[in-house]
C-alpha cells in the first residue's frame, strides 16, 4: 500500500497486489464500499429487486386488464392492506382487492418507471459496467472510487423516494411514466394535498436523485475508460462491452441533464403554484384551473423527450455490449465486422440526440419538422441493424457452445430485431399517426427491452456469476429459466401488435371491455397475454432459486471458466480489492478465439506474445498508443 | 492502493483525473443549464404581449453582483498561479478573498433580492377591464408612442403593481372568530368601510402579498379591492419616463391605487407562481445560487488548514494545486452561467 | 477517439511536473506573465459588463435586435472566461472533443424552440387565448 506514493507513474501497478491484507471492517466492506466491484453488485441486487418488483405490478395490472372488476385472488386482500383503499377496494362480490382506476394508473406509471429508471440502468449500466468495465480494461479501480460510493447512495435515496410514494396519501403517480401536463401537475396537487408527500412530487424528487447518481457514474466510467487502461489496451482493443458502456456513459451525461432541470420545473409547478407547463386559460371539470398560466405543456414533452429517446439507447447498448462479449466467447472465434460495430455504436449514440420528436408527431408538428425527424429515425436505423447483423455474422461458421449465456445471448438476436423492425413503421408519422398510444407500441418496445435487454441482462448475469461470486449457476434450472421465459415472453407481447393494429390503447383500465364492439377480433388475447404473463413470473422461480442456491452450493468456478480471452478472467476470482495480483499489460485485440497456429483455441489479452519476437516489438509499448 | 493519474497526468492524454472528471461534469452542467435556459426562450417566445415583464429586477445590485463573480474568478485563477509558484501566502490570500465574494454574492441574491420580490405585489388585469384601468395603465398612451416608427414597441400594459397597503373582504359573521384570530395572529387591524357597511378593511404593516392569500383563504372570507402603494410605471403612466426600464431601482410611489378583486385575473407577490417570468428567475438564480454555495464551501473545504485542504501544501503541493484547479474550472462556469443569466433577466 | 491527437499545445501551468520539485526561476517569470494577463481579462470583463448595461438602454429598432446585441456582447465575455481563466485555450484535444459534442447537443435542445414557433401547424394551433 503506497501511503505518500502521490507522483505515481502510470506503469507503477506494483503495489496493488500488496493489498491482500486490505481489511476495511464490515461496514465499508459491504455498505459503504468504494470497491467498484462491490458497488456493481450493490446496484446489481438492488436493480434485480426492482426488476422483479415492476414485474409483480405488471402482473397485477395484466389479471385487471383479463378480469376487468375482480379482486387479484389469493393475495387481493394482502394488496389492499399493503396499498390501501386508494389503489385497491372490495370488488362486486364482496372480494378484497381489486385494482381501482386510480391504483391501475399509478401501477402502470411506476412500472414504466421502475423497469426503465430502476430496473434496467442499474442493472446493465451500473452494475455490470461497474463490476466489468475496470476489470476489462485492466484497471485497480474506478477513477474516483468515492464519488462511485456516492452514486450509489443517491441512487438509494431516489429508491426510497419511489417506494415511499406508494404509500403516501392518494398512492403514487399516475399520469404515465412520461408524466405529462397538465394531468401531472394536477393530480395529487392543490391544498388538500401535502406539498412534499404525494406521489407526483416524490416521483419528481426521485428523478431529481436518481439523475444525478447517474451523471456521477457516467463522469467515473468515462474518466476511468480514457485514463486507467491498463498498458497496451489502445481503443481498438477494448472489448466491445468496454465501448457500448463508454458510449452510454456519454448518452447519460449529456441527455439526463436536461429531464433534471425538468423534474426541477416540474416541482415547481406543483409545489410553489408555478406555470412551467401550465398553459394560461386550462379549464378542468369545469373548473378554471387556479394556475396563472403561461407556460406549455409541449415544453415538457420536449424536455422529457430530449432525455428519454438517448435513454432507450442507455437501455440498449449495454446489453448489446453483453451480448456481444457472450457470443464472441461461446461461438470461439471473432467478432464479425469489431471495427465496424465500434463505428456503428458511436454513430449510433450521436444520432440518438437529434430523432426526439418522432415521440411528439401527435403533437401537431408540421411537415417540415416531422420531415426532419423522420429522416434522422430512419437513419439511426442503420446503425442498429449494422450492430445486429455483425452478431447475427459473428454466429457463421462458429463452433457455438450453447451454455446457458449463449442461449440468452442467441435469443437476444431475433427478439431485438422484432423489436427494432416493428420500430421502423412508427418512424413514420402518418403510421404513427394511427399506432400512438396502441398497444403496437406496447409491444414494440416492450420486445427491445424486455425478450431485447432483460435477456441479455441474463446473458450477463450468467456469464459474470462465477467471476462475482466465485461458483457457477447450475446449468439444468438456467436451460429450464432460459426456454420457458423465451416462450412465454412471447406470448405475452407477440399479441400485443395483433391488439395495437386493431386499435386497442395502452390506457384502458378494462382491458377494452368498454370498446368491446370495436375491438371484438382482438380482446380474447387479453386473456391469453395475462396467462402468459403469470406463467413468466413462475419462469423466473428457477433463476431465483438458482441465483441463492448457487452463491453457497454452486459448482466453484476456475479463474477462467469460460476460457475467455479478457483481462476480467485474468484475475482470481472472485477479484481481491485491488483486482489484479500481477502487472497487466495488453498484447492483442479482444477476441483472438482459435487463431489458427496458437497452442489452444484462446489466446488472452495479457498473454505475451511467442519469445520468437521480441516483447515490445509489433505490439505497443508499455503507454497506450493508438493506431491512426 | 493508489489509483493512478491521481496528480500527475497519463501521458498519453495529458490529463490527470480530476482534471477531465471536472470537465466532463461541466459539460453535463451545460445540458442542465442548457434545458433550463431553453425553457425560458420557450416560455418568453410563447408569452402573451405585456406578461413578459422587463425591469422589474435591480439592475445596479445584479451589476455589482456580476462584478463580485467576475472579481472572484480572477482571485480564483490567481490563487491557483500561487499555488504553482509554491506561494501559500498569496494562496491563502487570493483563495480567502475568492470565497469571500461567494459569500458575498450569496448574501446579497438571500438576504435583499429575493426577500424584495416577495413583499412586491403584482395583479393582472382581465382583458375585458383593461379600459377601466386605464388611468394607471395608459395602454393609449403606449399605443401613441407605438406608431412612432423606429424605435422598440413598448409591451400593452396588463399588470398594476406595486405595494400592499390595504385590502377589501367581506366576512361571514359566522366565521367571525378565525378571522379575528388572523388578524391578531398577522397584527392586522379591521375597520368598517365608509360607505359600505358590508365591507371591511384590513390593514396593517404585516399585509404582505403572502399573507393577503392566506386570509382570502379562510372560510366565508371573500376579497372585493386592493389597495396599493403604485409602482412608477402605473403612479405615473402616460410619463415618458415610464416607457423604458430604468437603471436606478424606483421602489412604490406615494401614489395610491385601488383594484377591485373581480377585475383581476390573477394576482400575487413576485414569486414563481406570478408569471412564468419569475418562475424561471427564481429557478435558474437558484439552481445557480445552490451551484454558489457549493463551490463556497468546497473552496472553504480547501483553504482551511485541515487534511486535503490547505494542509496538503506541506505534503504535496501539486495535488493541493490541481484540487484548487479543479475548483476553479467549477467556480469560472458559475461564473459563467451568471454572465448570461444577468442580462436576460435583468437587462433584456 | 483517440487520446493520441494532443497536439502538446497545453499552457505552461497546466503541465503537470513533479510535486517534489523545486520551481523554477523561468517558471515564476512565466506565471508573473500571466498573473498580468488575468487581471487584464478581468477588467476587461468587468468593462464589458458595464457596456451589456449601457446598451440594454440603447434602442436598436426591435426587441430582437436589443437581445441579439445583449447576447453577442454576452457570449464574447464568455469566450473570455472560458479561454483564459477555464484555460480552454491550449487545453486538451480530449476535452475539446466532448464539449463539441456538448455544444452541439446544447444547440439541439435551443433548437427545440425553433421547431415549436418556426413551425406552420404549431404557429396557429398554439393561440391560447
Amino acid at each position: 500500500m503506497s501511503t505518500a506514493a502521490t507522483t505515481h507513474a502510470p506503469d507503477d501497478h506494483a503495489h496493488a497486489h500488496d493489498d491482500h491484507h486490505y481489511d476495511p471492517g464490515f461496514w465499508r466492506k459491504w455498505v459503504f464500499s468504494t470497491d467498484h466491484k462491490m458497488i456493481g453488485i450493490q446496484y446489481g441486487t438492488t436493480g434485480l429487486a426492482f426488476l422483479f418488483a415492476g414485474f409483480c405490478l405488471m402482473m397485477i395490472m395484466r389479471w385487471q386488464l383479463a378480469h376487468p372488476g375482480d379482486a387479484v385472488p389469493v393475495i387481493g386482500g394482502l394488496l389492499q392492506a399493503i396499498f390501501g383503499s386508494a389503489a385497491f377496494q372490495t370488488d362486486a362480490h364482496g372480494h378484497a382487492g381489486m385494482l381501482t382506476a386510480d391504483g391501475y394508473n399509478a401501477f402502470g406509471a411506476m412500472h414504466g418507471t421502475i423497469m426503465v429508471f430502476f430496473g434496467i440502468v442499474p442493472v446493465a449500466f451500473a452494475a455490470f459496467g461497474n463490476f466489468v468495465v475496470p476489470l476489462q480494461i485492466g484497471a485497480i479501480d474506478m477513477t474516483f472510487p468515492k464519488i462511485n460510493m456516492a452514486s450509489f447512495w443517491c441512487f438509494f435515496i431516489s429508491c426510497i423516494f419511489m417506494v415511499v410514494s406508494f404509500f403516501v396519501p392518494g398512492g403514487a403517480m399516475k399520469s404515465g411514466w412520461t408524466a405529462y401536463p397538465p394531468l401531472s401537475i394536477m393530480a395529487d396537487a392543490g391544498p388538500l394535498n401535502h406539498f412534499i408527500m404525494n406521489g407526483q412530487t416524490l416521483w419528481g424528487l426521485g428523478m431529481v436523485f436518481n439523475i444525478t447518481a447517474s451523471l456521477l457514474g457516467s463522469v467515473n466510467f468515462i474518466a476511468t475508460i480514457i485514463q486507467l487502461r491498463a498498458p497496451g489496451m489502445t481503443w481498438m482493443r477494448l472489448p466491445f462491452f468496454v465501448w457500448a458502456q463508454f458510449v452510454t456513459a456519454f448518452l447519460l451525461l449529456l441527455a439526463f441533464p436536461p429531464l433534471e432541470s425538468a423534474a426541477v420545473m416540474q416541482i415547481m409547478d406543483r409545489a410553489f403554484g408555478s406555470s412551467f407547463f401550465m398553459p394560461t386559460g386550462l379549464v378542468v371539470g369545469g373548473h378554471p384551473a387556479h394556475w396563472s398560466g403561461g407556460g406549455s405543456p409541449i415544453l415538457w414533452q420536449h424536455l422529457f423527450w430530449f432525455l428519454a429517446h438517448p435513454e432507450v439507447y442507455v437501455l440498449i447498448l449495454p446489453g448489446i455490449g453483453m451480448v456481444a462479449e457472450v457470443i464472441a466467447n461461446n461461438t470461439r472465434k471473432p467478432l464479425y465486422g469489431y471495427k465496424a460495430m465500434v463505428g456503428a455504436i458511436l454513430v449510433l449514440g450521436f444520432l440518438s440526440f437529434i430523432v426526439w420528436a418522432h415521440h411528439m408527431y401527435m403533437t401537431g408538428m408540421g411537415a417540415k419538422v416531422a420531415g426532419f425527424f423522420q429522416v434522422t429515425t430512419i437513419m439511426i436505423s442503420v446503425p442498429s441493424v449494422i450492430l445486429v447483423t455483425a452478431l447475427m455474422l459473428s454466429l457463421w461458421g462458429g463452433s457455438i457452445r450453447f451454455t446457458v449465456p449463449m442461449l440468452f445471448a442467441t435469443a437476444f438476436l431475433p427478439m431485438f430485431g422484432i423489436g427494432g423492425l416493428t420500430g421502423i413503421p412508427l418512424a413514420f408519422n402518418a403510421v404513427d399517426l394511427y399506432l400512438h398510444d396502441t398497444y403496437y407500441i406496447i409491444g414494440h418496445f416492450h420486445y427491445v427491452v424486455a425478450p431485447g435487454t432483460i435477456f441479455a441482462i441474463f446473458a450477463g448475469v450468467y456469464h459474470w456469476y462465477p467471476k462475482a461470486t466465485g461458483r457457477m449457476l447450475n446449468e439444468f434450472l438456467g436451460k429450464m429459466h432460459f426456454w420457458l421465459s423465451l416462450i412465454f415472453i412471447n406470448g405475452v407481447f407477440f399479441p400485443m401488435f395483433l391488439q395495437g393494429m386493431a386499435g386497442v390503447h395502452r390506457r384502458w383500465y378494462d382491458g377494452g371491455a368498454t370498446y368491446e364492439q370495436l375491438i371484438t377480433p382482438v380482446i380474447h388475447w387479453n386473456n391469453f397475454m395475462s396467462v402468459s404473463a403469470f406463467l413468466l413470473g413462475a419462469a423466473q422461480l428457477p433463476f431465483i432459486v438458482n441465483f441463492f442456491w448457487s452463491l453457497v452450493a454452486g459448482r466453484k468456478a476456475s479463474d477462467n471458466p469460460w476460457d475467455a480471452t479478457t483481462v476480467e478472467w485474468d484475475t482470481p476470482t472472485p477479484p481481491p480489492h485491488g483486482n489484479f495480483i500481477k502487472d497487466i499489460s495488453v498484447h492483442r485485440g479482444p477476441y483472438e478465439y482459435s487463431v489458427p497456429g496458437a497452442d489452444k483455441d484462446f489466446t488472452p489479452q495479457t498473454e505475451a506474445p511467442k519469445s520468437d519476437r521480441p516483447p515490445g516489438v509489433g505490439v505497443a509499448g508499455p503507454i497506450a498508443t493508438h493506431p491512426h | 492502493m493508489q489509483i493512478p493519474h491521481e496528480v500527475t497526468a497519463r501521458p498519453d492524454t495529458g490529463l490527470y483525473n480530476a482534471k477531465l472528471g471536472i470537465w466532463l461534469f461541466l459539460a453535463s452542467e451545460v445540458m442542465l443549464f442548457g434545458g433550463l435556459f431553453s425553457g425560458y426562450i420557450f416560455l418568453r417566445m410563447g408569452a402573451e404581449e405585456g406578461y413578459w415583464p422587463h425591469g422589474l429586477l435591480n439592475v445596479p445590485v445584479g451589476a455589482m453582483n456580476t462584478a463580485i463573480l467576475i472579481l472572484s474568478s480572477v482571485t480564483v485563477v490567481l490563487a491557483w498561479a500561487s499555488l504553482k509558484m509554491r506561494k501559500f501566502a498569496a494562496y491563502k490570500l487570493w483563495m480567502g478573498i475568492s470565497i469571500l465574494c461567494g459569500a458575498i454574492f450569496l448574501i446579497v441574491k438571500l438576504a435583499y433580492e429575493w426577500p424584495q420580490k416577495f413583499e412586491h405585489f403584482g395583479a393582472f388585469i382581465k382583458q375585458d377591464a383593461l379600459a377601466k384601468y386605464e388611468p394607471m395603465l395608459g395602454n393609449r398612451h403606449v399605443e401613441e408612442e407605438n406608431k412612432k416608427p423606429g424605435h422598440t414597441k413598448i409591451d400593452p400594459r396588463v399588470e398594476i403593481s406595486g405595494h400592499l397597503h390595504e385590502v377589501e373582504i367581506t366576512a361571514d359573521p359566522a366565521e367571525k372568530e378565525k378571522l379575528e384570530a388572523f388578524l391578531h395572529r398577522h397584527e392586522l387591524e379591521a375597520k368598517a368601510e365608509e360607505h359600505d357597511a358590508k365591507l371591511q378593511v384590513i390593514e396593517g404593516k404585516h399585509l404582505t402579498p403572502g399573507v393577503a392569500e392566506d386570509l382570502s383563504k379562510l372560510p366565508g372570507v371573500r376579497l372585493v379591492a386592493f389597495q396599493l402603494a403604485l409602482d412608477p410605471v402605473n403612479a405615473a403612466p402616460d410619463d415618458a419616463e415610464s416607457d423604458k426600464p430604468h437603471f436606478w431601482y424606483k421602489g412604490a410611489t406615494e401614489k395610491i391605487g385601488k383594484i377591485e378583486a373581480e377585475d383581476v385575473e390573477s394576482w400575487s407577490a413576485f414569486v414563481p407562481k406570478h408569471s412564468p417570468y419569475f418562475a424561471v428567475y427564481f429557478t435558474i438564480t437558484g439552481l445557480h445560487g445552490l451551484h454558489v454555495l457549493a463551490g463556497v464551501l468546497i473552496m472553504l473545504y480547501f483553504w482551511l488548514p485541515i487534511e486535503g485542504g490547505a494542509n496538503m501544501f506541506k505534503r504535496n503541493p501539486e495535488h493541493l494545486a490541481n484540487r484548487v484547479e479543479v475548483v476553479g474550472l467549477f467556480w469560472h462556469f458559475v461564473d459563467l452561467v451568471w454572465i448570461f443569466v444577468f442580462p436576460i433577466f435583468y437587462l433584456l | 477517439m483517440s487520446d493520441s491527437h494532443d497536439h502538446g499545445k497545453s499552457a505552461a501551468p497546466a503541465a503537470p511536473h513533479d510535486s517534489a520539485a523545486p520551481t523554477e526561476l523561468g517558471h515564476d517569470a512565466h506565471h508573473n506573465m500571466l498573473l498580468g494577463l488575468y487581471w487584464g481579462v478581468g477588467g476587461g470583463l468587468l468593462l464589458a459588463t458595464a457596456f451589456t448595461v449601457y446598451l440594454s438602454y440603447q434602442d436598436f429598432g426591435s426587441r430582437n435586435a436589443n437581445i441579439m446585441v445583449g447576447m453577442m456582447v454576452a457570449t464574447i465575455k464568455v469566450g473570455f472566461v472560458a479561454a483564459i481563466f477555464m484555460h480552454l485555450k491550449g487545453e486538451k484535444w480530449t476535452i475539446w472533443k466532448f464539449l463539441l459534442f456538448t455544444m452541439f447537443f446544447a444547440t439541439g435542445l435551443f433548437m427545440l424552440t425553433w421547431l415549436h414557433y418556426a413551425d406552420p401547424i404549431f404557429g396557429t394551433s398554439h393561440n391560447n387565448h
